[in-house]
């Protein structure tokens, strides 16, 4: 009850005086870029603005001239100014802004305009385009404070007090590397009384390596860092390695310049290596599909469109996405700048649909040394197959004269089939010729058809299977799906309960993604889309070849099983199997002949060329049976080293192609409409432009552009968004816009001096860093008077500190901290903490099962989540984390009923209350009173207050007493996570102290940062 | 771990146990509603400028692309034509998807027709449940859409734009009207799977709040496990227990709140209250045991079957409880192949469901006041693909609306005779978004919010038309 006086008065700060700073009309003189242009910008330049096909009466009010051209107004003489007219009018047709653009200025506003132009109308060039310049600061004060307190002077206001000294070691551990301190380190730095106390605790946190992971947080969302490809299927792609090159970026210090080159054109550098390369994963962390009927032209263009607006949203702190359809309608970004900045990128070698290759193999240092073992492994068995020797000579003078007569199919028997079976219920026919035929009635979708038959007497080296059309099949077959085709997933062959196996499997026709040694993939057994297809022959009948790797002896009753599990009636409407006894190896004809040997085999061989004598010499070693042994000794260790390679880190990198795609200017953004002029990679035409001369610039002249000391924005937008990870806000708010439509910040001499100190230390991410935190301004309490907090409700001055709650991550991180179960691993392959059973159901192409991970993964920081984007972990997304779909420079803090049930019944937090309440048992020693302060000093690293303690011994007491009653209870209670619940602690007791330790994780104070 | 509640658990005497804590609470978002606006329901628009014709959306999501061919949109001449090439008029230059490229050919409508009505509209006859309410229904066979591949088709769909980070319609709506339901989010996500096996993925964002606070992103009711994420208190804890720990965080978040001004406190409060309440009513309204046998009958379902008509009744119990908007996707519906058993089969899956739904409200009163809408991402095209089925299509579908002020009984837009392209009255999506919004109170054009520069809004930047001719 006492409360309400305090929620009044909040209350009535908020609602009186909300942007009351702002809203200030300016005395003294009117300044174009902080007064009038966001006036214009949000009520004019939609119609009157740089988008020329969309001006309206050819007045554009952006440009000075433009407007004077057009007597908008009269400068000094704001009487005779038309603009003013226009705006004070009644008339429906007179009024400005029209009625239906929804658009009204206020009187306050109009005032503005008024005095503006009384002052002469005078125009400054915006903002951010014009080079930050440095403030002269006094040398006694810090320079953020000198800037600060300047405007805090002129606006009446006074800074606050510093925080305690318990508030500013946890606001530094959780602004530099998202971790809570210990009671001790807290205690540490209270009584360390020495004047460079503060400094030195900067220092060491600096220092920790965890510095880097914290920094990593909003760098993964503004690139859009996940691990899914994020339209469709969603499917996972390779690029971890590239979240930890950020982390060790960061804790390296990288100079934000290398920063930037290694990541828009680490693969273009002059001195790159694998680390500059894994930072051009940067180029590859687009959104990308696997959908079966999606078009590649619609996908290039959306590529492109995800890349630009990257590096809008990134570096420039600009939004281009609309300029993919019509020049910018607030800035002077037009739609040829958008896909001249699109062209940059074009030389990205990449699929447009489908899925991503697997990337650059990372291997560790021993990896590498098994890698060069293969390696030399292969060169020798290679070597000992193509050694050249007189009876190799002689041997291949034979084999060329067989050849002679041209491509001949081995002799085949046709086999009878002694049992035919269909899985899902195919029927089937034969006739004497032994030729199979499935009933269509009798058919299934899907179905694997189960031949018994009996071989040959004498000795059996392949199988030949004729995939055969017939009037009667759809389209004529051979397949049973109404166009006519069959996949063929899977052909094996059993001996009894014996899988004997095939070494090569080939085609008289392959369809081009489907060829034949797919059927013999144990991989495409259980996947739909793999398998062999002779889809598109037009001679419609085809045949498969199999080799064995061992001969089948005398008649033996073998099963061929075809596996056919596309669906849509792909499978086989009439076939025939067929047996031979020629020795390997056994292809079809053509692999076996192709026609070039052929033609080279018919060149008297004094006449031919050396390619087409090695090519010769090549062939007839991988075709004869002299060099069965060697061959295999070769395709063995060939094996063996992909299987070994298979197992390597990899990561998606940015791969450059000479054949880079066209980029045209598609109209309104229409990806059909190819009547837009072709435009080479250019930098945005109203920026400062770098010479380069006589060639095409490429990505590392746009990575450079963007880190010059020319370009006016990447320095203020990187500061800007540095400046909101410790104030909870950006000097400017808008931290992806800092054109027309974003805001001018309010302390502009600040942001600028900020973005020169950046440029001028060397582009120093942690001197930045360093320099933030020392200053004054960010030691302030963030507890405020409230006639501060009514003067400036969104503390856009910093008269103080803010408080907001921490980042989704941090939020776990923290609880799995004071629970003791945080595992403090850096890097590597993404974490899957607990997540509710069926949250992927609507995943699909494939299903999947989220499998939570049960070794020290299940405790890692929250920055290792598993990102897959169309199904984010739901704790995660309860606390505002980003899907990463798009570049997101700024995460919404929402205050929603999601995250108390995150943080009351999500087994994470569950777990973790179980885990400090043992830890409340075992390491402290003493009353409920006395454990009850331990687990204040772990969680909030302070003693409770008196009421508090009599709250939490009342909850403790009243559990206790039920559990006591109740012991099956708390044992169930005990149950959840994989962590081992201690020896020797009384169950009711421990299920007590975990309602304790819950309630701890559960306070506002304990998630927010002060 | 997922100890439901049970329904019948008494919250009355629970909150009088606790009034203490809770009670507190309460009183403190009695003195400062607008503080807790995170747990009580206002939406930004207090001062509504048009009639509100409808309070609540029901929105049926057809995930997949049904079939206009198949379903509403009669066109003998395309049977007729069977097996010949599609004329090249109609297809030049036009977006396709898998059937790129291919020789385009003539596929005739799979099933017949049957009149329905008052004025005996044409529609497919395996939906004869729905023919029988189609008194009720505005059929519009003119819907064209942007998109032709499912994920931005469906982003589209639900927020005017193929970009993701928009807000989904549902979201718009409870930002812009706030929500009646008291103890339930405003905007709800209900999903069913087809038996055909080809379901869709569906990613989240479909129901996100994009640019908008996170408490307007649509909760997820899910059929199995806990109904609301996070939902169940942990293994071997009682409700009471539950209440006891909120009761406490709250208390020491109360006494926090004294020594430092940070208004979030008080949201923060009211959110584990809210989170509370969200325990006992969620569990109440999936258990739809209470519901007569004749209207368990009327819908054709068994409780908690998670098929598309338990969704319908469960969306019913949604809008009763006065929850904004209810969004149902139900999958399977890309036939690429076997279109003819799969439509046959989707019939079976929604006609009675519809039916129940449009019959269940109205006898109860509440249809006037709840906008159904049945739509897909995208129709099909009249060609064939690959003998038994039909490619994305952009240019033409069939959607149908029912109560809400628009005109029961109607048919609106045709396409040409072989349903290729939409040519009579032809609406867009941003129509659709315009439409609702304007039957729900909103004028769609200024309602905007500031994102990236513009002021963005769910009928788009080319803009959207009401379309007043199927309104009352």
């Amino acid at each position: 009850m006492n409360s309400l006086p305090l929620f009044r008065i909040v209350l009535a700060a908020i609602f009186t005086t909300a942007g009351q700073l702002a809203a200030v009309p300016p005395a003294g003189k009117v300044e174009f870029n902080r007064d009038v242009r966001p006036i214009l910008s949000d009520n004019c330049f939609y119609c009157h603005g740089p988008d020329q096909n969309h001006r309206k009466a050819k007045l554009r009010l952006d440009v000075r001239e433009g407007a004077l051209e057009k007597k908008a107004f009269v400068p000094g003489n704001a009487q005779a100014s038309e603009l003013l007219k226009r705006l004070a009018a009644t008339d429906p047709d007179e009024v400005m802004p029209p009625p239906d653009s929804n658009k009204k200025l206020t009187a306050d506003q109009k005032e503005t305009l008024k005095r503006w132009i009384q002052q002469g109308g005078e125009y400054q060039a915006h903002w951010s385009y014009v080079a930050p310049t440095k403030e002269t600061t006094a040398p006694n004060l810090h320079p953020i404070d000198t800037l600060v307190q300047k405007r805090l002077a002129a606006l009446n206001l006074r800074p606050s007090v510093e925080a305690d000294r318990r508030t500013l070691v946890r606001r530094l551990y959780s602004d530099l590397i998202g971790l809570p301190p210990t009671s001790e380190e807290v205690l540490a730095f209270v009584n360390d009384t020495a004047p460079d106390a503060y400094a030195r605790l900067v220092e060491r946190i600096l220092g920790s390596r965890h510095y880097g992971e914290r920094m990593a947080l909003g760098w993964l969302d503004v690139v859009r860092f996940a691990d899914t490809i994020g339209y469709h299927s969603d499917t996972p792609r390779n690029v971890w390695p590239y979240r930890d090159w950020v982390i060790n970026s960061f804790n390296t210090n990288k100079r934000f310049d290398r920063f930037t080159l290694e990541q828009v054109a680490g693969d273009l550098l002059p001195d790159a290596n694998d680390e500059t390369r894994v930072g051009s994963a940067f180029n590859r962390l687009i959104l990308s599909t696997e959908e079966g009927g999606a078009q590649a032209k619609d996908y290039e263009l959306r590529m492109l469109t995800d890349r630009v607006r990257a590096i809008g949203a990134t570096w420039l702190g600009q939004t281009t996405g609309c300029a993919q359809c019509h020049d910018h309608k607030f800035d002077p970004f037009t739609t040829k700048d958008f896909y001249s900045l699109g062209a940059f990128f074009a030389d990205i070698k990449e699929p447009i649909i489908g899925k991503r290759e697997e990337g650059m193999p990372l291997p560790s240092p021993v990896e590498t040394e098994k890698l060069a073992a293969f390696a030399a492994k292969e060169k020798q068995r290679r070597e000992a197959l193509e050694a050249d020797t007189q009876e190799r000579r002689a041997s291949q003078g034979h084999w060329e004269e067989t050849l002679a007569s041209g491509p001949v199919d081995v002799p085949w028997t046709p086999l009878h089939p002694l049992k035919l079976h269909g899985d899902r219920g195919s029927k089937f026919s034969q006739n004497e010729e032994e030729i199979v035929t499935v009933l269509a009635d009798g058919s299934a979708a899907a179905d694997t058809y189960f031949i018994t038959l009996k071989t040959p007497p004498g000795l059996t080296t392949g199988f030949k299977l004729e995939a055969l059309s017939s009037e009667s099949l759809p389209q004529k077959g051979p397949g049973l799906s109404p166009n006519g085709n069959f996949i063929l997933n899977q052909f094996s062959i059993k001996d009894g309960d014996k899988v004997l196996k095939i070494t090569e499997a080939s085609a008289t026709f392959e369809q081009k993604g489907f060829p034949a040694k797919l059927a013999i993939d144990p991989k495409s057994a259980t996947d739909p889309k793999k398998g062999w297809s002779a889809f598109g022959n037009e001679l419609r009948d085809s045949c498969l070849y199999v080799e064995l790797e061992k001969p089948v002896e005398g008649e033996r009753t073998l099963t061929i099983l075809l596996k056919q599990i596309a669906g849509d009636h792909q499978t086989l409407g009439r076939f025939r199997l067929l047996a031979t006894s020629v020795p390997a190896p056994i292809r079809a004809p053509a692999v076996q002949f192709p026609a070039d040997i052929l033609a080279t085999v018919a060149i008297p061989s004094e006449k031919r060329s050396t390619a087409q004598k090695n090519a010769l010499a090549k062939h007839f070693r991988a075709v004869s049976p002299e060099f069965a042994s060697h061959r295999s000794a070769l395709s063995h260790i060939v094996a063996e080293k992909a299987e070994f390679e298979k197992t390597l880190t990899r990561c998606l990198i940015s791969v450059s192609t000479e054949t880079k795609r066209t980029v045209r200017i598609f109209p309104r953004g229409n990806f059909l409409d190819e009547t837009g002029e072709v435009v080479k990679a250019a930098l945005p035409h109203y920026l400062p432009q770098p010479k380069i001369e006589g060639r095409e610039p490429n990505r590392l002249d746009l990575a450079q552009w963007l880190v010059s000391r020319e370009n006016p924005l990447t320095a203020r937008t990187v500061m800007n968004r540095m400046w909101k990870q410790f104030f909870g806000t950006g000097l400017s708010k808008v931290l992806d816009d800092l054109g027309a439509q974003g805001e001018p910040p309010p302390n502009a001499a600040l942001l600028d001096w900020l973005a020169c100190e950046f440029m001028d230390s060397g582009w120093d991410i942690k001197h930045m860093v360093r320099t933030i935190v020392s200053s004054q301004t960010y030691k302030q309490t963030s507890t405020a008077p409230l006639q501060l907090t009514a003067a400036d409700p969104n503390n856009r001055e910093f008269a103080r500190q803010s408080a907001f709650r921490m980042e989704a991550e941090l939020v776990r991180d923290n609880a799995l901290s004071i629970a003791g179960l945080l595992v403090p691993k850096i890097g590597g392959p993404s974490s899957k903490p607990y997540q509710p059973e069926r949250y992927w159901e609507n995943l699909n192409f494939p299903v999947r099962e989220y499998a939570a991970d049960k070794d020290e993964n299940q405790y890692r920081r929250g920055l290792y989540t598993w990102w897959q984007r169309s199904f984010l972990h739901p704790s995660m997304l309860a606390f505002d984390a980003p899907s990463r779909e798009e570049c997101c420079a700024e995460r919404n803090r929402s205050n929603i009923p999601q995250q108390a049930l995150v943080l009351l019944n999500d087994p994470t937090y569950v777990e973790s209350a179980r885990a400090f309440a043992a830890s409340i048992l075992k390491d402290c020693r003493g009353d409920a009173s006395k454990r009850i302060q331990w687990a204040f000093q772990r969680a909030l690293q302070r003693d409770p207050r008196a009421d508090e303690l009599k709250t939490i011994r009342a909850l403790f007491e009243k559990h206790l007493w039920t559990y006591k009653g109740d012991l099956k209870s708390a044992d169930a209670l005990l149950q959840t996570g994989l962590s081992p619940v201690p020896e020797g602690l009384e169950k009711s007791e421990l299920a007590a102290w975990f309602h304790v330790a819950r309630v701890l994780l559960n306070l506002h104070e304990t998630i927010t940062r002060a | 771990m997922t100890h439901s509640l049970s329904a019948d658990y008494n919250r009355r005497a629970f909150l009088g146990k606790t009034a203490q804590g809770l009670g507190s609470v309460a009183l403190a978002s009695l003195a400062a509603p607008a503080l807790l606006q995170g747990a009580t329901s206002l939406g930004v628009l207090r001062n509504l400028p048009l009639p509100q014709k409808a309070k609540r959306v029901i929105w049926l999501s057809m995930a997949g692309g049904p079939s206009h061919l198949e379903t509403f949109d009669p066109k003998p001449k395309l049977a007729e034509m069977h097996g010949e090439a599609m004329p090249e008029s109609f297809t030049k230059g036009q977006q396709l998807a898998q059937l790129q490229g291919q020789k385009l050919n003539c596929f005739a409508p799979q099933h017949e027709f049957q009149k329905f009505g008052k004025n005996q509209t044409e529609i497919c006859g395996l939906l004869p449940q729905i023919g029988s309410v189609l008194d009720e229904i505005c059929l519009v066979r003119s819907m064209t859409t942007d998109a032709i591949n499912h994920d931005p088709a469906h982003m589209f769909m639900n927020t005017g734009s193929q970009i993701a980070g928009r807000p989904s319609m549902g979201a718009w709506v409870t930002y812009g009207l706030g929500s009646e339901a008291a103890n339930l989010p405003g905007f709800v996500v209900l999903t069913s799977l087809g038996k055909g096996g080809q379901n869709q993925p569906i990613a989240a964002r479909q129901w996100s709040s994009g640019f908008l606070p996170s408490r307007f992103q649509g909760v997820q009711l899910r059929s199995k496990g806990d109904p609301v994420l996070y939902l169940g208190t942990p293994a071997g804890m009682k409700l009471e227990q539950q209440g006891a720990d909120i009761d406490a965080i709250n208390a020491l978040n109360k006494q926090h709140s004294h020594l430092v001004n940070d208004p979030e406190i008080a949201t923060r409060i009211a959110q584990y209250e809210m989170a509370f309440q969200m325990q006992a009513s969620v569990p109440e309204l999936m258990d739809v045991t209470g519901e007569s046998a004749s209207t368990l009958e009327l819908y054709g379902c068994a409780p908690g079957d998670g098929s598309f008509a338990a969704n319908c009744l469960l969306a019913r119990r949604l809008a009763e409880r006065g929850v904004r908007f209810i969004q149902l996707y139900h999958k399977d519906w890309d036939h690429h192949g076997g279109i003819k058993d799969g439509v046959a089969l989707k019939a079976q899956e929604i006609d009675r469901a519809c039916m129940a739904l449009i019959t269940d409200l109205k006898q109860r009163g509440m249809l006037e006041s709840t906008l159904i809408v049945w739509a897909g991402e995208f129709g099909r095209t009249p060609m064939s693909q690959g003998g038994s089925g039909r490619d994305h299509h952009n240019k033409a579908m069939s959607v149908w609306l029912a109560g809400g002020g628009v005109r029961g009984g109607l048919v609106y837009g045709a396409t040409d005779e072989l349903g290729y392209a939409a040519v009579e009255n032809v609406a867009t999506v941003h129509d659709l978004h315009a439409t609702m919004l304007h039957q729900l109170g909103i004028q769609h054009e200024s309602f905007t919010v500031k994102f990236q520069g513009l002021d963005a809004k769910l009928s788009g930047v080319e803009g959207g038309k009401v379309l007043k001719d199927i309104l009352t």
